[in-house]
């Protein structure tokens, strides 16, 4: 078998993975490390805010700051921490092998990486990107420096590694499933996965052409949106929102998703009206698409846009409720199991509906007017972001580290983690609707004393202070269980009920070592109901087929990171252009490398299989 | 709108609310005290949706609560398989319809808010009223102008309006996008630079005494490292003094400086300033020379620079170095440096600049 690969490094085995599961646990070092950086801006943001007339960072620097806390979450870690998830579990969810395109998968994380690292690069080459997340065009047009171009050249190469990541998983949970693993017997984790790839593929182009547009703009004389000579910014709000609000469903899709599979597997029912869920993650993801403009209340659309915008907004919470309600009943009639993973689904509840509420209430246009722009819609998106998203990351990985690493992680610890950033949470995000509503505009740098601002402000910094905390139990229990941690059975809850449940923690490298045969929803629960131990084969066991493992995605990535300074620069120095060159030549070239090349991948053989599964077995 | 308010007001959660809400902020800057109809409408809005959304938190709460305190797995019970429900379709179709209905109560009174507010038919008519007030307000890095086009008046920084009518607005940005925002009077409107935005906003003049006549406003649109320092204020005063008011500065002339300082201090500021800044409420140049606020009326201001308080201490500070004050700020660097001598001779000749 591939032992010849294991004994080489471990680095340069992960390099050159293909294997979906070591490219899961990639994006969730990668993913991690970038939720940390984020993480620190937004105290750095908080401490400033502490207090009135605060000098702890500078005006300029500030501005740095909220661009990069909320691009870098946004891009650089809820996505991809997501898509750790997504890679670990969902093609084991479905009985598949591998993804429908390893090598694909591979080069979707290089170009995230790439692309990130770049963006990072900003604060040590002349100062990060300082127009806000959105960069809407007359600043980020303005904006002196280089700041605006890593933002559109580093959004534009990890843009590209989320749109092939999504066509990747389109397809994979398309062609790949098992037999008998109908649509309707997809657990709902895939089916939100399915959702969320669906909005990448429609959702990330907009977004490449503002940005392209953008760097036209920037660095090669263009005048898209320069009003002085005919430009229209507004039409760059409307690209970029085109993409942006879809993106807040590709992340909370698969929140759901999460927090399905935990909820329906610690009371140990069946989700409560499976098909209306699956619905309901349709529409929702279906509707995203159509309420864009109502970030732009304020632009002056007029009152048919707004209105029209404002009703398609208000109906996006019918499925959502009904998702809720879902999940209550699951809950009802259960047998309710508190451990780490549950308690973060409990605490998701109240604190989405909290979010989801104050998103019907923005919906109200005219309310909005006194909304937008406010402490009141970071207070909203906050809650919907951090109290849906996060939260679901923060349940997913303790629910599936077991089957990631094969340890446990340790519930005390766990459950010190939830209360310390359960109760933080609260506290610096409850009082900023307050602050909004009490005249405080967002993204301001200072605010004066005796506005009746302070008291608010002082409490969110105390909040974002424990929520630190609470990441760093985490990373303590991380730490420690890695090395003396419990090890894991296959069935690590001992209640699982999906395929990933099936195989050993962590999973083989072929995962599977016959296809299994689905006969229902919930597959491996109806087993374990029917007194089985294992899966009902679909195949005789055999030689299975892989794919080898490579270098040119990292390579191919790195091309377009040289070619990105190449080209930033080529205003600047006369290396610039040349070097821009040099880096798609490297691109172009390891992918024509990717096409002359033969590789027919190598073989596991059956007595290989049989001897790990008997390994597999006793541990 | 104000009807709806009216049947809802008997809802005693809502009045609840209302009080809780009204109990936050402060009269000049915050939009739970609203002081004229725009923000009326919104905040009755902002209940009603407020007061639905509740409804809807303390459902949920409530079986959220009873569920997972009455379903909990107790001791024994590890081995317990719960009947394996799939589901309900009269309970699906109720929790559908129910926020459905919801939703319509709150869309209904959300449309109509927003076509009144968007009603500027008066300002636009071929022929206006005259007694229809219409400002122009050009938001730039990071300063304010409000020009009055039917009376040739232009101020920067302080707006002043009548109270009781609506006052209709003309704006736009110079430089990049800023928003205009009167958290207390009514919500924001952007001010864009490729196009001109209209609406509307009433000020009330009961509300406004209790504000102390002065309401605060923001940019609430990320416009550069000062954004958060681009304040203004209103001077929300009755009709005869806004009267009174205009007529001043309509008739304002050439400042006559008579105090030896500021006399000198004119001339600094004809060499060094003048480019930039004018000193009488006519100022005929086009809108693109109007590169700085028009300070005709300084010496009347509220706030130097939009928020420093108005004194000579901090209006030294900031001609010595603007950018201490506003980073960023398109004035830095535009003037040979000033000797003390200088700035005390500038501070007199400013603060003399009145038309009150
Ligand atoms: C760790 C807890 C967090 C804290 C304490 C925090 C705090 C903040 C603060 C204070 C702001 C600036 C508000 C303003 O002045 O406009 C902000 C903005 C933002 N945050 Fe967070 N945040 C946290 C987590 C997150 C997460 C997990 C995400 C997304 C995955 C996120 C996304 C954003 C975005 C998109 C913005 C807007 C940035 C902009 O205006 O350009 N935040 N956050
Ligand atoms: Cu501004």
């Amino acid at each position: 078998m591939s032992t010849a690969v294991r004994k080489k490094s471990l680095i340069w085995d992960y390099l050159t993975t293909v294997d979906h599961k070591k490219i899961a646990i990639l994006y969730l070092i990668a993913g991690g490390i970038f939720f940390i950086m984020g993480g620190i801006e937004a105290l750095i943001i908080r401490i400033q805010l502490a207090v009135p007339n605060n000098d702890f960072v500078s005006a300029g620097l500030f501005n740095e700051m909220i661009t990069m806390h909320g691009t870098t979450m946004i891009f650089l870690a809820a996505t991809p921490l997501l898509f750790a998830l997504m890679n670990a579990i969902v093609p084991i969810q479905i009985g598949a092998r591998d993804v429908a395109f390893p090598f694909l998968n591979a080069l979707g994380f290089w170009l995230f990486f790439f692309g990130g690292l770049f963006l990072n690069c900003s604060w040590f080459l002349g100062g990060a990107p300082d127009a806000g997340w959105t960069s809407y065009a007359s600043l980020s047009l303005e904006s002196p420096g280089h700041g605006i171009d890593f933002y559109v050249l580093g959004l534009q190469v990890s843009g590209f590694g989320t749109l092939i990541s999504g066509i990747n998983f389109i397809v994979t949970i398309i062609t790949m499933r098992a037999p008998g693993m109908t649509y309707m017997r997809m657990p709902l984790f895939t089916w939100a996965t399915f959702v969320a790839s669906t909005l990448i593929l429609f959702a990330f182009p907009p977004l490449t052409a503002g940005l392209l547009l953008l760097m036209m703009d920037r660095l090669f004389g263009g005048n898209f949106f320069n009003a002085a000579l005919g430009g229209n910014t507004i039409i760059y709000e409307h690209l970029f929102w085109i993409f942006g609000h879809p993106e807040v469903y590709l992340l909370i899709l698969p929140a759901f998703g999460i927090f399905s599979e935990i909820i329906s597997t610690f009371s140990k029912k069946r989700l409560f009206g499976y098909s209306s869920m699956v619905f309901a993650i349709v529409l929702i993801g279906f509707l995203g698409f159509m309420v864009w403009a109502h970030h732009m209340f304020t632009v002056g659309m007029g009152p048919v846009a707004n209105a029209i915008f404002a009703v398609a907004t208000m109906t996006i919470a019918v499925p959502t409720g009904i998702k809720i309600f879902n999940w209550l009943f699951t809950m009802w009639g259960g047998s309710i199991r508190v451990t780490t993973p549950m308690l973060y689904a409990i605490g998701f509840i109240p604190s989405f509906v909290i979010g989801g509420v104050t998103g019907v209430m923005q919906a109200a246009a005219p309310a909005d007017y006194q909304y937008h722009d406010s402490y009141f819609i970071v207070a909203h998106f906050h809650y919907v972001i951090v109290g849906g998203v996060v939260l679901a990351l923060l349940g997913g990985t303790h629910y599936w580290w077991p089957k990631m690493f094969g340890k446990m992680l340790s519930e005390k610890l766990g459950k010190l983690t939830f209360v310390l950033f359960f109760t933080g949470f609260h506290l610096t995000f409850f009082i900023q609707h307050f602050l909004g509503l009490m005249g405080m505009p967002r993204r301001v740098f200072t605010f004066l004393p005796g506005q009746g601002l302070e008291t608010g402000n002082l409490i969110s910094t105390i909040g974002a202070l424990l929520m630190a905390a609470g990441v760093i139990v985490l990373l303590i229990n991380i730490v420690i269980t890695t090395f003396k941690g419990e090890k894991a059975e296959a069935d690590a809850w001992g209640l699982g009920r999906t395929l990933e449940w099936a195989v050993p923690s962590p999973a083989p490298e072929y995962n599977f070592a016959q296809t299994p045969l689905v006969r229902g929803l919930d597959a491996y629960w109806l087993e374990k109901m029917e007194g089985k131990k294992g899966l009902t084969p679909a195949e005789p066991l055999g030689d299975i087929h892989m794919p080898n493992p490579s270098f040119l995605p990292f390579v191919i990535s790195l091309g377009l990171f040289i070619a990105s300074f190449g080209f930033m620069y080529h205003n600047d120095y006369s290396w610039g252009l040349p070097v821009g060159i040099l880096g798609l030549v490297i691109t172009f070239g390891s992918m024509c490398l990717r096409s002359i090349i033969d590789d027919h991948g190598f073989h596991i053989h059956k007595e290989d299989i049989i001897e790990a599964e008997k390994k597999g077995v006793k541990a | 709108m104000k009807k709806w308010l009216h049947n809802w007001r008997l809802f005693s959660l809502f009045s609840m609310i209302a009080l809780l809400l009204a109990g936050c902020g402060k009269p000049f800057l915050s939009t739970l005290q609203p002081a004229g109809e725009a923000a009326d409408m919104q905040f009755s809005l902002m209940l009603l949706s407020t007061a639905i959304m509740l409804l809807v938190i303390v459902v949920v709460t409530i079986i959220f609560v009873y569920v997972v305190i009455r379903f909990r797995q107790r001791k024994g019970e590890e081995n317990k398989i719960p009947k394996q429900v799939e589901g309900n379709h009269t309970l699906e179709i109720v929790w559908t319809v129910i926020p459905i209905i919801l939703l319509i109560i709150l869309a209904v009174p959300t449309v109509k808010a927003t076509f009144d507010l968007a009603d500027v038919k008066p300002m636009n008519k071929e022929k206006r009223d005259k007694d229809t007030l219409v400002v122009n307000v050009r938001a730039s890095l990071y300063w304010w102008e409000f020009e009055y086009p039917d009376y040739g008046v232009i101020t920067s920084q302080d707006l002043v309006v009548p109270t009781d009518e609506r006052v209709y607005f003309n704006l736009k940005a110079s430089d990049v996008k800023h928003s205009f925002w009167i958290p207390a009077v009514g919500g924001k409107i952007d001010t864009n630079i490729e196009n001109k935005n209209q609406f509307w906003l009433e000020f009330d003049q009961e509300r406004a005494e209790k504000a102390g006549n002065i309401f605060y406003g923001k940019c609430a649109e990320l416009c550069g490292p000062s954004h958060a320092l681009m304040d203004f204020k209103v001077k929300a005063v009755p009709r005869e003094e806004f009267d009174q008011w205009i007529e001043k500065m309509k008739n304002a002339k050439k400042p006559v400086v008579t105090d030896p300082v500021a006399k000198q201090g004119e001339e600094i500021f004809n060499k060094s300033c003048i480019g930039c800044h004018a000193v009488t409420p006519i100022d005929k140049r086009p809108e693109q020379a109007r590169t700085a606020p028009n300070l005709a009326n300084f010496g009347d201001r509220e706030r130097i620079a939009g928020i420093l308080e108005h004194n000579e201490e901090n209006l030294k500070k900031w001609l010595k170095d603007p950018e201490s004050v506003k980073p960023g700020n398109k004035m830095t660097g535009t003037y040979a440096k000033l000797t003390d001598e200088q700035i005390d001779a500038l501070t007199k000749y400013l603060m003399s600049l009145k038309v009150e």
